[in-house]
């Protein structure tokens, strides 16, 4: 009889801790793969799990063999059906092929192996923080939320601990032996009985003694306040701060007849991104689309991406809706707030003008941070790839990124661009930025 | 139970399982390989497992525990991939080496594959394991559960209290070096340390009551006398330091001056590791054809009983003749010669030899052919062979034809491949002897020495490697190698290849120009 023990229900993760140890080993080359991966395949895929292949560097495990193509050797074969000793045999071009190889081990360079969806993320996301992370760090406990802490002698009067208050009165009032109603109502009756016998002289001069000793008592109450200021408590609250565990963002685009599928398309994957990573640090994350032409609606996601809209273009109309939102249903001290436009440029100088007053006077002041990507034609790329010149939302723009360190642009050509451009604009930012 | 009616004598039926047949049908298999092969058996424990915990056990060299290390994840991901893509099924069963001996049994099984599972592995597997010299001599079967347990707890403890990556750097290295980590000819040597060291220190006094500094002023022409001096100085390092030495990782834990105690401990765990495998990979054919030809004898007799009924053994027979099959060397499946059909073929081969021998076997095996005894000649081999001198002595021609053997000559620098020996009369010592050699672990592996070193000098390390048959180092791996040996050692190393014939030095390998 063997001992039998049922190892089925043990902890299934053993290999876990061996697992770890390769991706770590492997993290540059899988990056790379997966970095290649996001930025060439659709965007919504980021979210999930990804075949990538074999690392080699670093995960190769040399030791001393054999070279394959030195010596003299034999190899012993089974299954001879027309050979004689002395018959020679060429050799196989490419050195492969059954005959050259017994023993031949599969080779392990083309074989993939599945990532999960948070190795996928934490690979993609890493060493990408968001701009000014101390900033962040402290606007991150902006909120405030009261909690109590004792009683206080001082206070707004909607705080006063009445029941506090009044058991501090009570104990003066005993204390320096405040006359009571009752004794007041006594002596008053006992005057009232005298006054309406037959005056005398006996009763007059009871009367005399018992009013003076009624107003005695009536000064002393007067003296002695029911409620006096000194037994007067307050609730006292603490602010303790809590940490803000939200997010919205609040993607802008321009949908007007000159933004085609294209520029749609890059605009879109951008704020894919963008969202991937908010909803890697928030708890919650709210998004809000708002697209414009000359006017500015809030529509849901499909409306955003797919329906088109023919008008002119106003860009500030867009920054209007995003404030008038943020006012109504996202206050600053709840939420943080991220902003991503995304335009191909065209506006009038005048309206630009317009949007520089909005951000600069309004929504700076209330956003966390806001990403604007211009998306240009690829024949336009390397004209505009390095010149400040632009359209005169770019150049409007640009005045705003010298004053506002959490507010970047950036051009977009192609796909492949979308991933660099988010790099830069959540690489870490230097340590200048942080005192700007 | 011979009471019981014909359908009644059955083990199992069905092909679920439950603990209850298991423990039925491993009480019979293990009363029959007893009582009619006179297996002598370590006690069994046997565990179920999930394919995952398979994988996880294949990943981890096939240890029930295992320190942790990368290279067993990216093995778990390359096992985990094939498997996934049904490129390779999982083994039925996992056996290891240690007393209690421990059988694992794939949950997926069914009863008449964890019937043939328990025949081999525990039956066949653990009485070679029990009785084969090797493994009796150079592994420790009631020890090495506990020890990896202790290299697990050890390992462990330094990544906490060293670092990750200086555990995994130590590890590497080491990794590297497994190959050449264990003693293949002798033991580890015994000294007393206590009497070299008073040696080398009387020896070293000598010198310094000797010196003269009038040595220095003889003219050069007297170099030759001065070159013998050194000589003998190097004689007189190289036995102190038992050189030349094939482990290198023992001369590397025992002599590196670099090395913390505790990376000493590491290294050592590693060698360990490789040792206790040491046997396991000298006796392969022999390990699997003991192990099958137990459970296929034991199978047969146990329907012949009829306690497996038609289906079961179908079954049985079935995965067996998968187990066994050796394609042709021209066939797309071939990948080598199958140790479970060789091991398989020669021992049947060895009962025939003995119940019904052939003119010709009784010429070629006169001490066995047609004595009857054939138990007694398998326990025999399974007691002092290993894959090669168990080739070389019981290969017969008969098998030799049977699988029509030939040896095919490959010289790197021919454009052909030449047909060396063939099954006839002229071919079958020579196939013999290469299938044999091919089987010497000695030769397989790259043959590398330290044969010398100056601990009080400049402790460039030199490393010798035997060049036999005109076999060079892959070149990349060899850097690679000798980085990681440059890591434990500390200073420089150098590699040599000579030629084992002529003695030529072929060509010379420093990390110093890596």
């Amino acid at each position: 009889m063997p001992i039998f023990i049922d190892r089925r229900l043990n902890p299934k993760d053993k290999s876990l801790g061996n697992r770890q140890r390769f991706l770590r080993r492997a993290r540059e080359e899988l990056k790379r793969s997966i970095r290649d991966q996001i930025s060439t395949g659709r965007i919504a895929d980021a979210d999930r799990e990804h075949a990538v292949p074999m690392p080699e560097k670093g995960t190769s495990e040399p030791a001393f063999n054999d070279a394959r193509d030195s010596g003299r050797r034999n190899h012993i074969l089974p299954g001879n059906r027309t050979f004689n000793s002395g018959d020679l045999i060429p050799k196989p071009a490419d050195g492969g092929g059954g005959l050259s190889s017994p023993g031949k081990t599969d080779s392990e360079d083309d074989f993939r192996f599945v990532l999960s969806r948070e190795e996928v993320l934490d690979l993609f996301f890493e060493d990408l923080e968001l701009p000014d992370l101390i900033k962040l760090n402290l606007k991150q406990i902006l909120t405030f939320k009261p909690k109590r802490a004792g009683f206080a002698t001082s206070g707004s009067p909607t705080n006063i601990s009445v029941v506090r208050t009044m058991r501090n009165s009570h104990g003066r009032r005993i204390a320096l032996r405040r006359p009571k109603q009752t004794e007041l109502d006594a002596i008053a009756q006992q005057l009232a009985m005298l006054e309406s016998q037959p005056p005398n002289a006996e009763t007059l001069k009871r009367i005399a003694a018992l009013r003076e000793d009624f107003e005695q008592l009536e000064r002393r109450r007067r003296r002695i306040a029911f409620v006096d200021p000194v037994d007067i408590r307050f609730n006292r609250f603490d602010p303790r701060p809590v940490p803000n565990a939200s997010a919205v963002m609040f993607c802008l685009m321009d949908v007007s007849g000159s933004m085609g599928e294209r520029e749609k398309d890059l605009a879109k994957r951008f704020f894919v991104l963008l969202h991937l990573f908010l909803t890697r640090r928030y708890e919650r994350t709210e998004l809000v689309f708002i697209r414009h032409t000359h006017e500015a609606q809030e529509v849901d996601e499909h409306t955003f991406f797919y329906h088109t809209q023919s008008g002119g273009t106003v860009v500030s109309t867009a920054l209007e809706e995003m404030h008038r939102v943020i006012e109504q249903r996202y206050p600053p001290t709840e939420w943080n707030i991220y902003a991503a436009q995304a335009s191909d440029g065209d506006n009038s100088s005048a309206d630009s003008e317009r949007c520089i007053e909005l951000l600069d006077g309004k929504l700076m002041r209330l956003c966390q941070y806001f990403a604007y990507v211009e998306i240009i034609d690829e024949r336009e790329s390397h004209i505009f790839g390095a010149t400040e010149n632009g359209t005169s939302l770019w150049r409007a723009y640009s005045v705003i990124e010298q004053k506002w360190p959490n507010f970047q642009t950036r051009r977009i050509a192609a796909p492949a661009d979308i991933y660099p451009v988010f790099r830069q604009l959540f690489a870490r930012q230097p340590a200048t930025r942080q005192s700007a | 139970m011979d009471r019981q009616a014909g359908a009644s004598r059955l083990l199992f039926s069905g092909s679920d399982w439950d603990f209850k047949k298991l423990s039925r049908v491993y009480d019979e298999i293990e009363a029959i390989g007893v009582e009619e092969l006179h297996l002598d058996i370590y006690p069994v424990q046997m565990e179920i497992i999930s394919s995952e915990q398979m994988l996880d056990a294949y990943s981890s060299v096939g240890m029930p525990l295992m320190y942790r290390h990368w290279s067993f994840g990216k093995h778990f991901l390359y096992n985990e991939f094939l498997y996934r893509k049904g490129g390779r099924g999982l083994a039925y069963e996992l056996v290891i080496n240690s007393n209690p001996c421990i059988v694992y049994l794939m949950e997926e099984n069914t009863m008449a594959l964890q019937a043939l599972v328990t025949a081999h592995a525990a039956l066949g597997h653990n009485h070679f394991f029990k009785n084969n010299q090797l493994f009796r001599q150079w592994t420790d079967a009631d020890g090495i559960l506990s020890y990896l347990n202790f290299a697990k707890g050890y390992i462990a403890h330094c990544e906490e209290r060293h670092g990750m990556a200086a555990v995994e750097a130590v590890l590497d290295s080491a990794h590297a070096l497994m190959e050449h980590g264990v003693f293949r000819y002798h033991r580890p040597p015994k000294l007393s340390s206590e009497q070299q060291r008073e040696g080398l220190r009387e020896r070293l006094e000598y010198e310094e009551r000797s010196y003269s500094d009038l040595w220095r002023t003889l003219p050069p022409s007297q170099r030759v006398g001065k070159a013998e001096v050194r000589d003998e100085g190097e004689v007189e390092r190289k036995k102190s330091l038992h050189l030349p030495e094939e482990n290198l990782l023992y001369f590397l834990e025992k002599n590196s001056v670099v090395l913390e105690p505790w990376q000493r401990e590491v290294i050592r765990i590693v060698r360990v590791v490789a040792q206790y495998f040491y046997p396991q990979r000298q006796t392969q054919v022999m390990n699997e054809g003991c192990a099958t030809f137990v459970h296929y004898t034991l199978m047969n007799m146990l329907f012949e009983r009829g306690r497996i009924s038609e289906g079961a053994m179908l079954e049985i027979l079935r995965n067996h003749s998968n187990v066994i099959s050796q394609p042709a060397f021209d066939d797309p499946r071939f990948s080598g010669i199958n140790p479970y059909a060789l091991g398989l073929d020669m021992m049947q081969d060895i009962q025939r030899i003995s119940t019904e021998p052939t003119a010709e076997d009784r010429d070629w095996f006169p001490d066995i052919a047609g004595r009857g005894d054939w138990r007694d000649t398998l326990l025999e081999a399974w007691a002092n062979h290993r894959d090669e001198s168990f080739i070389r002595q019981y290969l017969s021609p008969a098998l030799i034809r049977k699988w029509r053997l030939f040896v095919l000559a490959d010289g790197a620098d021919q454009p052909h491949y030449e047909v060396a020996s063939i099954h006839n009369e002229r071919g079958y010592k020579k196939i013999r002897a290469a299938l044999a050699q091919s089987y010497d672990i000695g030769s397989k592996r790259p043959d590398i020495q330290v044969v010398d070193v100056d601990l009080l000098g400049d402790r460039y390390l030199r490393l010798q490697h035997q060049v036999k048959d005109g076999i060079m180092l892959d070149g990349k791996s060899r850097d690679a190698t000798l980085r990681h040996i440059r890591r434990l050692w500390g200073y420089d190393v150098n590699l040599a290849a000579i030629d084992a014939e002529t003695g030529a030095t072929l060509s010379q390998r420093s990390t110093r120009d890596l």
